[in-house]
């Protein structure tokens, strides 16, 4: 069976979470990659290096330079013959994309599969994670999109495949690429940050939570709240990660002064890596930090920021 | 100009979902339904473009069990003009529900097409992509702005990262993201109102679609619960752990 | 609020409370005056939302309201097959034998176990299908009155920020008026208080006292499953002087109720009956019923146990008290519901009198009380309640045989209830403090992991529903003299003392309210006062609650 997986590119290089699907793709069989947008040509060099992949399908046309969704879904239908799946990292552009390629083939797609059980039985979660549904897709053709979380992305070097070149459907243009704005960090947006450092009750009051301020910047990272330090009044409500707040599953959450109630665990118990700083070894939170360090936050925050300015 | 909402009965959001006891899915019997969040959004968002006087009439569609009839009430008392329910008993995918849409598409003849980005019991997300691929109409998801001038639709959307700018030519498809608005309060009075205003009923075999689904359910289950992991006794060697074995950092 | 009037509409009857007694009225009315036009509202997001009973329904009043019910499907569906009363020591459960003759109330047989919530949205389905309009997610905010007669009630502002201020989405409230309203609130309805006082309803009778009941609703193996076991306890963990008991029922698809009541005239400010309750769980006659088990929902709602004594005047201009915010709970039987359906039962056909009569005072509802079996029921209990808080447990076990065995009820004395349990409670400094297990995590649990399962929310942006009337009251009364009673008895945690050494301040956090009314009626000076916030918040029980 051939799989072929729709890359997620930036400024040439291949992201994290499309080198999880070639992974993911793998399993199901060889894998081609799809690369389409600007910098395709760049992006393509860029794949035909990864490992596991076979051959790459470059569109550097103008029709989807923009990756819309109309362009590039006609692209991958005019590609699927010949593939028996086709997958996407779970990225705003393939969720954008994969469905409505999956309509014009006739396929139910199957988004966020966290784990492959064979060619045609996928796990997926439901009911944002409460619960994981093991589904099995009676389409000749399967469409889905898979979570970077569940599986190890490919290295960056050590495959060579060729390149071939691919051109998009002529369309109806009835869509328009305007323009983007990225979020130039002051920081990341809680809900999509990488890492996210949070504060609870712990940090007893609002001076205090500046604190996290330097060890976010050095990690690139969000700012957090738990419901505790909201309620007291030391941020403002859009900061609460929780069961009433924001749910979170960043790479890495550290949770700093926060006791764990199951109220915010709700929000960031799917995180990949969890970190907890609490001075009480009976924290809640303990029961489920990957990383548990037990002290006073206040002189732990100075030591890692020294620590993190080492260099790695 | 006429605007079309699709809304979907789902477990409400305030609910902790419960998976049954011989995991064949998730506990749904007595258990309090809504209206999906992302829809109300969608409906509030219809509702908005009717005061400005760009929409001029605003149509409900829910395909489910006859109970979804509550859902579509609800959406009447935030605004809508008139809903139609297509009623099955079969789980609804998005490839079917996309379809019995494209049917009514075709005879309600809408230019604008507001739907929510995922129903929060599927979390499928896919929906509103499949209907424009299927009319063959530009689409604009994960929407945080909709703005509508001459036959366009310029759309903000929510991309991983920032945000990014389209423009489509109407007829339309538009997703709801989260931050696009904060759906009104359905109040008494517009309830008691929305008790009065048309609704009809049809069946998917009446437009001519098979609900049947593609994908079956093998089973469900919980969630293993995370357990602790390991102690560390400085911030060194905090970091030296999530630099060398978690590699997060 | 806003300058704009509110929107009117006039109905016939309007019914604040979606739970037995008012749904009871809505249908008895439907069926006795098929035109009238009858307007219910319920702040709960759906009926059933609120609704928390351990529960055995006698149906009793069920008979006489639909006949037909077990046709229609009311879910009635595990009658009681094995009961028992159980005296607890700390490691020992011993039975009380003979038990039906030894109390003749808690006779089972004919009722059934069955989830409230349940029965009351198959309640409400009938009511619909009759023709009453039922408006849940709307809270009954302001009596309307005019010229000394209650004209109706308004639906609480909504969209209104923390601050007070009308915020974007603010939608104000809507003015329902009517003839007659009814007012079903259960236990220490909050407009019913007003009513209380506009009408000095509580004129010349006992004060009401209540007890605070928290449940957990169980989903046990199969094999430990007895369909019909209905179990009561008391003793341990309490004293001699706190009023209270475990229940454990078992019923539907591997059910399993179980609660734990206290009566809130308890003296000992150190007591948490979410403690009390989760612990009683590890005793030997509980524990084994939990193995291997899952904890589906939590939840908690204060219980009128004042019992006839307490029952105020019943009727003003314009309107009547039905149900537990009136009172009529047999606390023996531990049983509200049938007495809860009657009183709305009465209270429809009273009001059917009425609009025959145009009288502005549904006043034939008292006398049909006083000729019911209601009235009966209670007179024939009265005592009991009494006697306990009089004699303390062991004295009122002992009276309450001798009532039931010699007196049968036909006692020619009354024992009155003397306090408010707000004032019963005893300073911090002479009390003893109670060691608590900790949680286990599996048969035991901490209260935050509790009340997440009572799914509870309310709107984030609204002002606190918990009014407390007087801070420097709170500091000098609750925290100096008792320690703050209140981060004990909420059963959700809505209490919290911060910076206990330097600066003791109490924090409330309203959104884990879970309406049970219990601080209320139990803060030592009435320094709290429950409004009812934004309709369609707090919890939203599960179907089997």
């Amino acid at each position: 069976m051939t799989v072929l997986v729709l890359l997620d590119h930036e400024a040439g290089a291949i992201r994290q979470a499309s080198r999880s699907a070639i992974t993911a793709a793998s399993k199901l069989g060889d894998v081609d990659v799809l690369v389409v947008g600007r910098n395709a040509a760049d992006a393509a060099d860029a794949a035909a290096k990864l490992p596991g992949v076979k051959k790459v399908l470059s569109a550097a046309d103008t029709t989807s330079a923009d990756e819309l969704a109309e362009p590039v879904a006609a692209l991958l239908v005019s590609l699927a013959d010949g593939y028996s799946h086709i997958l996407g990292g779970s990225s705003a552009n393939s969720k954008n994309i994969l469905p409505r390629a999956a309509a014009l083939l006739d396929v139910q797609p199957i988004p966020d599969v966290v784990e492959i059980i064979d060619a045609d039985t996928f796990v997926r979660p439901i009911y944002a994670g409460s619960a994981l549904a093991t589904v099995k897709s009676s389409d000749a053709k399967k469409v889905l999109t898979v979570r970077a979380s569940a599986f190890d992305p490919v290295a960056t070097e050590g495959g060579s495949a060729p390149v071939e070149s691919v051109a998009t459907p002529a369309g109806e243009d009835t869509s328009k690429f305007i323009g983007t704005e990225l979020s130039q960090s002051e920081r990341p947006e809680l809900e999509s940050a990488r890492v996210v450092v949070s504060g609870g009750r712990g940090m007893q009051n609002e001076e205090n939570f500046k604190l996290l301020e330097p060890l976010a910047d050095r990690l690139g990272a969000a700012i957090g709240a738990s419901r505790a330090a909201v309620d007291a009044g030391f941020v403002p409500n859009d900061y609460q990660v929780g069961q009433t707040g924001k749910i979170v599953a960043p790479e890495l959450y550290i949770a700093m002064g926060i006791s764990g109630a199951i109220q915010h665990l709700a929000g960031m118990k799917d995180s990949k890596v969890i970190v907890a700083v609490n001075k009480d070894p009976e924290a809640p939170i303990f029961q489920i930090a990957d990383y548990a360090l037990v002290g006073d936050l206040f002189e732990v925050l100075p030591a890692l920021e020294a620590e993190l300015d080492k260099a790695g | 100009m006429k605007v079309l909402v699709p809304v979907k009965r789902v477990i409400d959001y305030n609910i902790k979902p419960r998976v049954k006891a011989d995991g064949t899915g998730v506990e749904t019997a007595g258990v309090k339904m809504s209206m999906n969040p992302f829809d109300e959004i969608a409906v509030e968002e219809a509702v908005r473009l009717k005061e400005k006087g760009v929409a001029t009439e605003i149509v409900v569609v829910s395909i489910g069990e006859a109970k979804s009839q509550d859902t579509l009430r609800t959406a009447m008392a935030m605004g809508a003009d008139r809903s139609i329910l297509v009623e099955t008993d079969s789980v609804t995918e998005p490839l079917a529900v996309a379809k019995v849409l494209k049917a009514l598409v075709d005879k309600e003849k809408p230019d604008l097409v507001i739907l929510g980005k995922q129903a929060i019991d599927d979390d499928m997300n896919a929906t509103g992509q499949m209907l424009a691929g299927l009319l063959g109409w530009p689409q604009g998801t994960f929407a945080s702005k909709v703005e509508l001038h001459d036959g366009k639709a310029t759309v903000t959307r929510e991309i991983d990262g920032g945000l990014q700018t389209v423009e489509l030519a109407l007829p339309a498809i538009v997703t709801a993201d989260l931050r696009l608005n904060e759906p009104r309060y359905a109040s008494l009075p517009n309830i008691m109102k929305a008790r009065k205003k048309p609704m009809e009923k049809i069946t998917p075999a009446d437009v001519g679609v098979d609900m049947t689904p593609r994908l079956s359910i093998v089973s469900v289950a919980e969630p293993t619960g995370r357990k602790a992991g390991i102690k560390v006794g400085s911030a060194a060697e905090l970091v030296a752990k999530l630099r060398n074995e978690a590699k997060v950092i | 609020m806003s300058e704009n009037p509110r929107e009117i509409m006039e109905f016939d009857v309007v019914i604040i409370g979606g739970g037995p007694s008012g749904l009871a009225a809505a249908i008895r009315l439907r069926q006795l005056a098929p035109d009238t036009s009858v307007c219910l509202i319920e702040k709960g997001s759906e009926i059933g939302a609120h609704i928390l009973s351990g529960a055995v329904v006698e149906p009793r009043a069920l008979d006489e309201l639909l006949p037909h019910w077990r046709k229609t499907g009311a879910p009635l569906n595990t009658p009681v097959s094995e009961e028992h009363m159980l005296y607890l020591t700390p490691t020992r459960g011993y039975r009380i034998p003979i038990l039906d003759r030894v109390m003749p109330h808690m006779r089972n047989h004919g009722n059934y176990i069955a989830s409230l919530g349940e029965v009351c949205r198959w309640l409400g389905a009938q009511a619909e299908e009759m023709g009453v309009e039922i408006y849940p997610g709307f809270a009954g905010a302001e009596v309307l009155t005019e010229n000394g007669r209650v004209m109706g009630v308004a639906t609480g502002d909504m969209g209104v920020g923390r601050d007070g201020k009308p915020g974007d989405n603010y939608a104000p409230g809507m003015e329902l008026r009517a003839k007659y309203t009814i007012f079903a609130e259960g236990c220490r309805g909050s407009l019913t208080k007003q009513v209380m006082e506009m009408y000095n309803l509580r004129k010349g009778v006992d004060p009401q006292t209540y007890g605070l009941g928290i449940k957990e609703l169980w989903e046990v193996p199969a094999e430990l499953h007895r369909p019909g076991l209905v179990q009561h306890s008391f003793g341990w963990p309490l004293d001699d002087r706190t009023y209270g008991g475990a229940w454990m029922y078992h019923f539907g698809e591997n059910l399993v109720s179980y609660g734990f009541v206290v009566g809130l005239d308890y003296p000992n400010t150190w007591l948490s009956p979410f403690d009390e309750m989760q612990r009683v769980k590890l005793h030997p006659s509980f524990r084994p019923y939990f193995e291997g088990g899952r904890r589906l929902s939590y939840g908690g709602r204060a219980l009128s146990e004042g019992g006839l004594q307490s029952i105020p005047r019943l009727t003003f201009p314009g309107g009547m008290l039905v149900g537990d915010t009136a009172g009529f709970l047999n606390v023996p039987k531990i049983k509200g519901t049938h007495t809860a359906m009657k009183s709305g039962m009465l209270a429809a056909e009273a009001v059917a009198e009425a609009f025959l009569t145009n009288r502005v005072e549904p006043g034939s509802y008292t006398r049909r009380i006083r000729e019911s079996w209601l009235w009966d029921e209670l007179r024939g209990v009265r005592n009991i309640r009494p006697a306990f808080a009089r004699f303390g447990m062991k004295g009122g076990a002992l009276y309450s045989g001798i009532d039931a065995m010699l007196l049968r009820g036909r006692a020619p004395w009354t024992l009155h209830t003397r306090h408010a349990d707000n004032e019963t409670l005893e300073p911090a400094s002479i009390s003893p403090k109670i060691d608590y297990p900790k949680p286990d995590g599996k048969v035991t649990f901490d209260k935050l992991s509790s009340v997440f399962l009572s799914n509870t929310n309310h709107e984030e942006d609204q002002p606190v529903h918990l009014k407390v009337r007087s801070t420097s009251m709170w500091k000098t009364v609750n925290w100096d003299v008792f320690r703050s009673p209140e981060s004990r008895y909420c059963p959700a945690g809505v209490y919290e003392v911060v910076d206990e050494q330097a600066a003791p301040a109490l924090q409330i956090n309203s959104q884990n309210c879970v309406h049970c009314k219990t601080c209320d009626i139990k803060d030592p000076t009435q320094n709290i006062d429950w409004v009812t916030p934004e309709g369609a918040g707090g919890p939203n029980y599960p179907g089997g609650m």
